[in-house]
């Protein structure tokens, strides 16, 4: 069935990716017990939530078991047969259950071994009980054997090496077998010192499945656990983990550049241990499994290859160290080395890892994934969560966390636990200092001198700039060094549709990260980010270094450069360096022919210079003319890039490009995003030398800076890019290609994008040629001067938009005359794909199967109402009188209106001006107890269309009266929202947030916001399995109050692409029935409505109509506070000027369900439920071709598959997972009943205690006297405490996971170690107080990363916390009495951080960009000791009362951090009156 | 410092004009346009909109918040620039057109439009100043010739833009100078004839050759130019009045409005008339037509020193303010005062006339009142009963519009198609007959000079791809 998806549909396996809980135990001693199976699956257990269950509810998406040969139960099983320990190896294999291919697989694999030197001992069919799995399990078993080898002469040195190449040869063997059944067959395990047991199982399935796990012989003395939770869809038994080596947590995001490097380097392995022996072995990287499998894939080639796997992963996943100043010179040298070698495997990454020396874990670089442990008397338990294995307190020796970047292992050799620094001494050695000294040279850069470009109109035009781009995009970025920030969406013609030639570059959209991996904030956590590329490489991937192979290389930290730096790279030619030029140019005459004869030419070129040792290839474009045109920098840059791969000569070269077509950050993210080194954008830097020159668009500016801002202005876009996929070196993002290709013609991808998502075909290279010859020929031939240009803003007879002056006027007069006739008119206008093909549904027209029926048998317009909502659009992007007019609108119409991000006035709540939607964002403004419990639906948003991965920056002048109040903020402080919801880095992570939120407001549905891209459909699989009751699929070109410009052009795609394959993805999982499916992105008539309802939508959102009907005339200039209509500005004045009314709103919806009901009438059916994914009623328009259109080809889209009837195509199940939070429902009874609240004993699968108690005394609208206290022991799960109400105080005895007091909204929360004396014990996990509104925290222990961050005004007394504390915070107090970890106070724009400076290193561990350090004045001091003595009589701390016992000599020690701005205020209006101290003062 | 969107601290402002009791002493331009730093400040008003509704209503397509954003740069060489790409003559529309950007314009909303007719004239006249206006010479000539018939906005901008691409075009005039009605049309307090000298040198310097006297069809037969020419573009206008189909039209002293305004523009060009001038001192002038060019007549008449001067229009007078039926962003119905409305003069609405009375010389017309009606769709007028009245005139000027064109043999010598307005008929600006085009109001119908320049270079870009 999954193949006719994948081979008609819009789904693609590639798409699918995994998050996790993972966790190992170890006894440090090496005892061996069967407790410790026991305990492994007790830990599995307790992480069940951190998984996930298919459709029938029983099916997980996989569980397994790594321990070690368990060799006395073996012994029971074979008997004497059994070698002795360490001479035998155990493999556990998948085999496929139709019998004669199984019995073939076993032959192979019988013949293999005996080919090589080790022996086949026997079988051993693997009892499994099949009832205790889930049904889609079932249907999926493969036979379950184990197979075990003798040792045989095989040195012991050896023998794991020789299993290694024996896997490999079996895997290739088995891959010549002709049958599809073959796909079943997957080696699990082959090794002399370890086993794996796993399935698509539960946790709880675990032992009643395999049988052996309920022998008492079974014992092992470490086990890994691994409880996957796959975005994959169709989850199979050979992809759970653990792996080999690893078992991973996350996902690796730069993995399409990451093997296709490695395969380049394949060639050139040398390697001491191997010999020549991988020679031949072509699936090292295996081909077809998951991300985690390929990293397992390069561990274990590193590892046998002779590295130790601390050192392996240390090159793979090092920690950031490219602006790490404190680290160690040996140290940053090794990484410098290795990165030369190889570039980072980067994303989230919790990796627990095992060989037969070491048992760990390691993070990434940016610590996105939890990992806490307990270190006890005999072991050390890590897991993604604290307390998932009892202990008692008093074993316990130390509880901790793993910082980002680093590491944990245990030394199973001799039984020691090495830390982070340890570690890194058993592989740091001064010789990679020297190595680097030897070989890092710099380039000698002379000054610029300015070159005029006599052919610099020419080739503008020839590269098709326009007047518009140099004023609104290259002046911009040269006089600000920043990319220009646009509003409202795009509503231009996708290239493909357009008449006009376009660029290559336009063809791409970029990839973002959304919900299976967070995206950077660039700018705040700038210390893990890098753009530091090399020329040269070293040698010795396998062997480490090897002193007279090394190399030269050239270091780069600006891989954009000028065009003096480009002619000191041309003028390398001595022994280390030798680089030649290669035009990038074609006969256009000649068309498609003359340039593919163009691209070979290159190619036979660029291997020509490699054979005469030239190792720097620049590809330009600069010497066109009249006869030479320019061949398109992707395209040359593509087919170079894939020739050299092809040709397995890639590695000896690096490639530059010198072009004058790329000019903004999506050009440049592409060229290196398709395998570019050095970009030197020589033409928009003439540009800009031309523009001072004229002093057009750029005043007051040198040359020299103008261009030096425009480079910074790129390579901050560019950073920008990056980081919205999770992915923090340039070095690992080069060749990656995160993009998506919308509108080439298959051959085109095959030959020079593959690797690339592609959804719709389109162009060839016939069509591409013409463009460039279109725009050359206007430069050399027709003198044409440049074009003013209207991609940005409507211009006459210029690139067509669906917003003419035209569509405005009518719509706004029809809506407001209430005239149907003229809205007639509008919608004609927008449906007319003849005359404006703006949208692929323009391509697309309908093909009834019935006859018509008559209007009066269609369901009433008021049925249809109920369906529309109105976008998220913020009260602080819109006027109040914006806001609430289209609130009043569709509450009158029984439909709904959205918040946005920000936050509701509470004098609208329960009001008929109420948003019914609210939204909660990755800033979490305004998200309290009382807005969650207003809300009849609460949206997260995990993207906007406009700008997804991004977050965004609210200038203080816009922070101002209400706006400020509602999002608790201060006046006049600048709100920073983060890329990423904090509390949503994984897909387990969102499942917990609807978790929380659903406790939050038990009656409300839980929606999710995705924006379209490629791969949405297995998200939203996964997020369907996270329980949400909807999940809105949301177009690129939605609108924005202000995004940079290249979000808004140039990433995600059109909403038909998206909810075809969400829509298609769900049905094929059967998870179509369990939610419903909404979609907006410029819907704006009936048609629009009808084709989304035939693509699979139920429900349909509108942004931008209903705000044009309201009085908006798409100025753009939201951004500005200037919208002279009074929609789109906080200005007093000019929101006087605001003239909308509800009625011309409820006639716009009135009109569109007019006309759907006509349109239904023709189509013949009753209702639209009716139409819902019916697909088939769509046909691609054959009338309305234009040169470019021809190829396009959307059976992808309108693809129907055949599926059984119960695979509902609609949502019909009920409100998914009603039942939260039972806990909370014994503490309302407890609360009901008065009885003591003592003692409750809690686990870390008790999670988000508190909230449904909050909801409750919200809804029930309940008032104490007093505070009502509860008292916990044990662990607390995730978000304890979160949303957590006033006159609540939670203490807990013990300790907690991720997310504590999220959102806290006035409640009280103590955490108290269970053993007083250890400080410096891990309490609470990461994220703790985000969002946080109001309330009081006090810990005596650490936290973890992000502690209080985007913190609204709680006040906190902790005594120590990991990176990025207080990051975002805009009001509040957090005490810290410990060490603040790196790059503390990032973005806090308000609120103060009583840090105690005893640390040296303190001070340059924050983040100064907003902040500053200051000393304690009088206030201060009497605050924080008032605090400190509040935290000593709640949690007895010693470290607390150490510091009041000296305190004349302490409170000199401590340091205040707060901004500038915030203290000035601080000043003005007292600090009392900004941070409510009074409010929540002393808990009781 | 922000220097754009300021019109919440910049109130519009348009130039001042001399006062109507000045004015009338004579024939000169009587605007007294405000100077550049002024210009600028009014430039510094405009949004830059998302949407250019401005541009989308300039027939011509000016880039006007391109143009307002340079000028507040201070970049006015690159301003004019920019003008000329679109707009051939701005020294014309900046004084004659209606400005329909400004009608469109998004502050014209609620604060009162960017004066963009004025920043454009700005523009231009100050790039004369500083002598930034250079002849435009083609780089070569391509080998083709083409004549155009007519001298009018419209033929000039077809001359001037095929000229451009190296064509050897040669204008045909029927006056005695190149110009047109701009010439010999509009008064010369609306534009002063130095204006038109100065362009048509520029083109002359260009390499545009110009033939007047000469009446094609008359002077010179048709075929002749198509002998020597590769292409034929037709621009000769749209100059045939409409009669006041009423008892006594015969009388003297009654004219119309085109002759009455073409013999004052003559006179002031010191040129000798054919006929007796028309000249309303002393007189009691009726001035049937409200439009545009009856409210010429009016200055012309207020200027030769006139009694009294009435002016009747048969349609309904317009809304002060714009009218619900024509919401921005379209171009506002509603009542406009003509700069002549300022100077004197008396104006009625739903006037029909009935009858002009006299012996011999015009004594006086007979008016009666109309009613107008809406019925599906339609304006339907009807005669109020016992509403005649009298208004004394001694000169009667008729300017009730266009209605067709003249040259009936050449045009029948083509064999040329005509629509039913009378205009001709085009296929892409080709006549019916091979090589022949046509531009202007020849083609569409009596118009706006701003859609006449615009037409002219629609037109030179099919007869260039015809050439080729």
């Amino acid at each position: 069935m999954r193949k006719q998806f994948i081979e008609h549909g819009a789904y693609k396996p590639e798409y699918e990716s995994d998050n996790c809980g993972v966790g190992f135990i170890v006894d440090k001693n090496g005892r061996k017990s069967h407790k410790m199976i026991d305990d492994g699956l007790s830990m599995l257990n307790n992480m069940a939530h951190r998984g996930a269950v298919g459709y029938d509810d029983q099916t997980g998406d996989g569980a397994g078991l790594k321990f070690q040969i368990p060799h006395d139960f073996f012994k029971i099983e074979l008997g004497e047969a059994l070698p002795s320990e360490g001479d035998y190896a155990v493999g556990m294999i998948f085999l496929p259950l139709t019998p004669d291919i199984r019995f073939e697989c076993m032959a192979t694999i019988e013949r293999v071994i005996n080919e090589s030197k080790l022996e086949f001992l026997q079988w051993r069919n693997v009892p499994i009980n099949t009832t205790a799995a889930g049904s889609y399990a079932r249907s999926t078993l493969p036979e379950i054997h184990q197979l075990f080898i003798k040792r045989n002469k095989v040195p012991k040195n050896d023998f794991e090496k020789e299993l290694f190449l024996l896997r490999k040869k079996i895997d290739n063997a088995i891959l010549k077998i002709d049958s599809e059944y073959i796909e079943n067959f997957y080696i699990c395990s082959l090794s002399s010192y370890s086993i794996i047991y796993k399935g698509l199982l539960l946790a709880k399935q675990m032992k009643a499945f395999f049988l052996d796990l309920q022998s008492t012989a079974f014992k092992t003395a470490y086990i890994v656990v691994h409880q996957r939770y796959s975005t994959n869809t169709s989850p199979s038994w050979k992809l759970a983990h653990p792996f080999k080596y690893i078992a991973h947590n996350g996902e690796i995001n730069t993995i399409k550049g990451n093997i296709q490097k490695f395969e380049s380097k394949k060639e050139n392995l040398v390697s001491k241990v191997f010999g020549d022996e991988l020679i031949g072995i072509n699936n090292i990287i295996e081909k077809n499994v998951s991300d985690s499998a390929n990293l397992d894939n390069i561990v274990e080639l590193f590892t046998i290859g002779g590295r130790s796997i601390l050192h392996s992963l240390a090159m793979l996943i090092p920690q950031p160290w490219e602006n790490a100043e404190h680290l160690d010179e040996n140290v940053i040298d090794f990484y410098k080395y290795h990165s030369n070698l190889i570039e980072p495997w980067d994303g989230p990454a919790t990796i627990i890892f095992s060989d037969n020396q070491y048992i760990g874990t390691k993070l990434d670089r940016n610590g996105l994934r939890p990992a806490r442990y307990y270190v006890t008397k005999n072991k050390v338990i890590l897991a993604s969560e604290a307390g998932v294995v009892e202990v008692n307190d008093d074993q316990v020796l130390s509880r901790g966390k793993i910082k980002p970047g680093e590491f944990l292992a245990v030394d199973l050799e001799n039984g020691s636990l090495l830390l982070h620094d340890a570690i890194l001494q058993t592989f740091v050695t001064p010789d990679y200092t020297q190595l680097i000294k030897d070989n890092e040279l710099k380039m000698k850069i002379s000054d610029e001198k300015i070159e005029e470009d006599q052919t610099i109109n020419q080739k503008q035009v020839s590269f098709g700039y326009t007047r518009e781009e140099l004023k609104r995009v290259i002046a911009v970025m040269a006089n600000e060094g920043k990319e220009p920030i646009l509003s409202m969406g795009t509503d231009t013609p996708l290239a493909v549709l357009s008449e006009e030639p376009k660029l290559l570059f336009d063809y791409f959209k970029q990839l973002f990260a959304q919900v299976t991996n967070p995206a950077i904030d660039p700018i705040r956590e700038k210390n893990v980010m890098s753009l530091r590329t090399t020329i040269g490489n070293f040698k010795g991937l396998l062997d480490g270094k090897v002193k007279d192979q090394e190399s030269k290389f050239l270091a780069f930290e600006h891989p954009i450069v000028n065009n003096q730096e480009l002619k000191s790279i041309k003028a390398l030619m001595d022994s280390d360096f030798r680089s030649i030029t290669i035009p990038m140019v074609f006969d256009s005459d000649l068309m498609g022919s003359g340039l593919e004869k163009g691209l070979e030419l290159i190619c036979q070129r660029v291997e020509k210079a490699i054979e005469n040792d030239f190792n720097i290839i620049i590809l330009s474009d600069k010497m066109i003319d009249k006869f030479r045109s320019p061949i398109p920098s992707l395209l040359a840059l593509a087919a170079v890039n894939t020739h050299l791969l092809n040709k397995k000569i890639k590695t000896k070269v690096d490639l530059v490009l010198e072009t004058g077509e790329a000019r903004d950050p999506m050009h440049i993210a592409l060229l290196f995003g398709y395998g570019a080194t050095i970009v030197n954008p020589y033409l928009a830097l003439n540009t800009i030398d031309s523009l001072v020159k004229d002093s057009l668009y750029i005043k007051e500016l040198t040359a020299k800076d103008a261009k030096t801002n425009y480079i910074k202005a790129l390579e901050k876009g560019l950073l920008k890019i990056l980081s919205k996929m999770g992915i923090s070196t340039l070095n690992s993002y080069i060749g990656a290609q995160l993009f998506e290709i919308i509108g080439l013609d298959q051959a085109i991808v095959k030959a020079y994008f593959s690797g690339t998502s592609h959804t719709i075909t389109g162009i060839n290279l016939d069509i591409i040629a013409k463009e460039v010859y279109i725009r050359h020929e206007n430069a050399f031939f027709k003198d044409e001067k440049i074009k003013k240009g209207s991609e940005l803003h409507y211009k006459k007879d210029g690139i067509k938009h669906l917003f003419t002056p035209e569509v405005i006027g009518k719509l706004q007069n029809s809506c407001r005359t209430n005239n149907y006739h003229e809205y007639k008119e509008y919608s004609d206008m927008i449906n007319d794909s003849k005359k404006s093909l703006i949208t692929l549904r323009g391509l697309l027209c309908f093909n009834s199967d019935r006859k018509p029926i008559p209007i009066e048998s269609v369901e009433p317009i008021e049925n249809i109402l109920k369906k529309f909502v109105t976008g998220a659009m913020s009260f602080g992007s819109l006027s109040k009188e914006a806001h609430e007019n289209l609130a009043l609108a569709m509450n009158s119409i029984g439909a709904s209106s959205n918040s946005g991000e920000g936050g509701e006035d509470k004098d609208r709540y329960y009001t008929n001006k109420k948003s019914k939607i609210k939204q909660i964002a990755a800033g979490r403004f305004g998200v309290s107890i009382e807005y969650l419990n207003d809300a009849e639906e609460i949206q997260i948003k995990v993207s906007q269309g406009a700008k997804p991965g991004e977050g965004g920056h609210l200038p203080g002048k816009k922070v101002v009266g209400k706006v400020a109040e509602i999002r608790h903020a201060i006046e006049n402080l600048p709100l920073i929202s983060p890329p990423p919801h904090h509390d949503i880095y994984s897909i387990e992570d969102l499942e917990q947030l609807i978790y929380d939120l659903k406790a939050s407001n038990p009656k409300a549905r839980i929606s999710v916001k995705l924006v379209s891209r490629a791969g949405i459909g297995t998200i939203a699989a996964g997020v369907v399995k996270g329980h949400a009751d909807m999940i809105l699929v949301s177009g690129h070109d939605g609108g924005t109050g202000a995004a940079p410009m290249t979000s808004i052009k140039n990433a995600g795609v059109p909403w038909e692409i998206g909810l075809s394959e969400t829509h298609q993805t769900l049905l094929m999982n059967n998870l179509r029935k369990k939610v419903s499916l909404q979609v907006d992105g410029q819907m704006r008539t009936g048609r629009d409505v009808l084709i989304a309802t035939l693509l699979g939508a139920e429900e349909y959102g509108f942004a931008t109509a209903p705000l044009v009907v309201s009085g908006c005339i798409m100025m753009r200039k939201c951004h500005t506070n200037k919208c002279p209509v009074g929609v789109a500005t906080q200005d007093p004045e000019l929101r006087k000027y605001f003239k909308g009314k509800p009625e011309h709103v409820v006639n716009y919806f009135t009109f569109i369900a007019k006309e759907i009901r006509e349109y239904l009438a023709n189509l013949g059916y009753m209702s639209l439920d009716e139409l819902v994914g019916r697909s088939d009623l769509l046909k691609r328009k054959d009338s309305i071709n234009h040169w470019k259109t021809k190829n396009i080809d959307l059976s992808q889209i309108l693809f129907k598959p055949k599926l059984p009837k119960s695979f509902g195509s609609k949502h019909v199940e009920a409100k998914a997972l009603d039942n939260v939070a039972t806990l909370d429902d014994q503490l309302i009874d407890l609360l009901k009943t008065d009885q003591l609240k003592e003692q409750i004993k809690v686990t870390n699968t008790n999670r988000s205690i508190g909230t449904k108690l909050s909801s409750y005394i919200i809804k029930n609208k309940i008032k104490f006297d007093e505070q009502q206290v509860f008292n916990f022991k044990g662990t607390a799960g995730q978000s304890f405490g979160a949303f957590l109400t006033s006159s609540i105080v939670f203490k807990m005895f013990g300790d907690a996971n991720d997310y504590v007091a999220k959102g806290l909204s006035g409640g009280q929360i103590i955490i108290k170690h269970p053993n007083n004396e250890k400080e410096t014990d891990i309490l609470v996990g990461n994220t703790t107080l985000y969002g946080a509104i109001k309330g009081k925290l006090f810990i005596n222990g650490q936290a973890g990363e992000r502690f209080a961050v985007r913190n609204s005004g709680a006040i906190s007394v902790v005594e120590g916390v990991g990176n990025h504390g207080c990051e975002y915070m805009t009001n509040g107090i957090v005490v810290v009495l410990g060490d603040v970890g790196d790059n503390f106070a990032a973005g806090m724009t308000g609120g103060i951080a009583y840090v105690l400076n005893k640390n040296p290193l303190t001070e340059s561990k924050i983040n100064k960009d907003t902040v500053s350090v200051k000393g304690l004045n009088s206030v201060d001091e009497s605050i924080l000791k008032e605090l400190l003595e509040e935290h000593v009589a709640l949690t007895d701390s010693l470290k607390a009362k150490s510091i009041l016992e000296e305190w004349n000599y302490y409170s000199n020690l401590f340091v205040k951090v707060s901004s500038d701005g915030y203290d000035a205020i601080a000043e003005d209006q007292g600090l009392e009156n900004l941070v409510d101290l009074q409010g929540v003062k002393k808990i009781g | 410092m922000d220097k754009k969107g300021l019109f919440k601290s910049v109130e519009r402002k348009t130039a001042d004009k001399l006062a109507p009791e000045e004015r009338i002493k004579n024939h000169q331009e009587f605007y007294l346009y405000q100077d550049y730093k002024a210009i600028q400040k009014q430039a510094s008003r405009c949004m830059d909109c998302g949407v250019s509704f401005c541009n989308y209503a300039c027939p011509l397509g000016n880039s006007l918040p391109e143009l307002n954003e340079l000028v507040v740069e201070d970049n006015w060489e690159k301003a004019l620039e920019i003008l000329l790409e679109t707009n051939n003559f701005p020294e014309f529309t900046g004084r004659l057109c209606p400005a329909l950007c400004e009608g469109s314009c998004s502050l014209n909303i609620d604060h009162g439009s960017v004066t963009t007719k004025e920043i454009e004239l700005a523009i231009i006249e100050r790039g004369f100043e500083k002598k930034y206006l250079k002849p435009i010479k083609p780089k070569y000539r391509i080998g083709k010739s083409v004549a155009v018939i007519g001298s009018g906005p419209s033929g000039l901008a077809v001359a001037q833009e095929l000229n451009k691409k190296g064509v050897n075009v040669t204008v045909y005039e029927k006056d005695y100078e190149p110009g047109g009605l701009l010439r010999l049309g509009i008064p010369d307090y609306k534009i002063e004839k130095n204006i038109i000298d100065r362009r048509i040198n520029l083109l002359k310097k260009e390499g545009i050759g110009f033939i007047c006297n000469t009446e094609i069809g008359v002077d010179i037969e048709i075929h002749k130019l198509i002998e020597s020419f590769d292409a034929i573009c037709l621009a000769n206008g749209f100059t045939v009045p409409r009669e006041i189909k009423a008892e006594g039209n015969e009388l003297k002293g009654i004219h119309f409005a085109l002759d009455y305004l073409k013999q004052q523009n003559l006179f002031n060009a010191g040129k000798a008339l054919k006929n007796d001038p028309i000249n309303a001192k002393d007189k009691n002038v009726l001035i049937i037509g409200g439009g545009d060019t009856g409210a010429d007549c009016l200055g012309i008449a207020i200027r030769q020193g006139a009694k009294s001067i009435h002016q009747i229009e048969i349609l309904s007078k317009p809304p002060k303010e714009r009218s619900s039926k024509t919401p921005w962003p379209y171009w506002p119905y509603m009542l406009r005062k003509n700069t002549a409305h300022e100077e004197g003069g008396e104006r009625s609405w739903d006037s029909l006339t009935q009858s002009f009375k006299g012996e011999d010389h015009i004594k006086s017309v007979t008016c009666s009142k109309v009613k107008w009606e809406t019925v599906d769709g339609q304006m339907n007028m009807t005669v109020e009963e016992d509403s005649n009245y009298e208004i004394n005139a001694d000169l009667v000027i008729i300017a009730a519009g266009f209605i067709d064109t003249k040259n009936y043999d050449m045009y029948e010598t083509l064999g040329l198609e005509f629509s039913k307005r009378n205009s001709i008929l085009t296929k892409n600006y080709m006549t019916n007959v091979d090589g022949i085009f046509a531009a202007g109001d020849l083609k569409n119908g009596p118009s706006l000079i701003c859609k006449a320049i615009s037409d002219g270079r629609e037109a030179s870009k099919s007869i260039y791809n015809y050439l080729k």
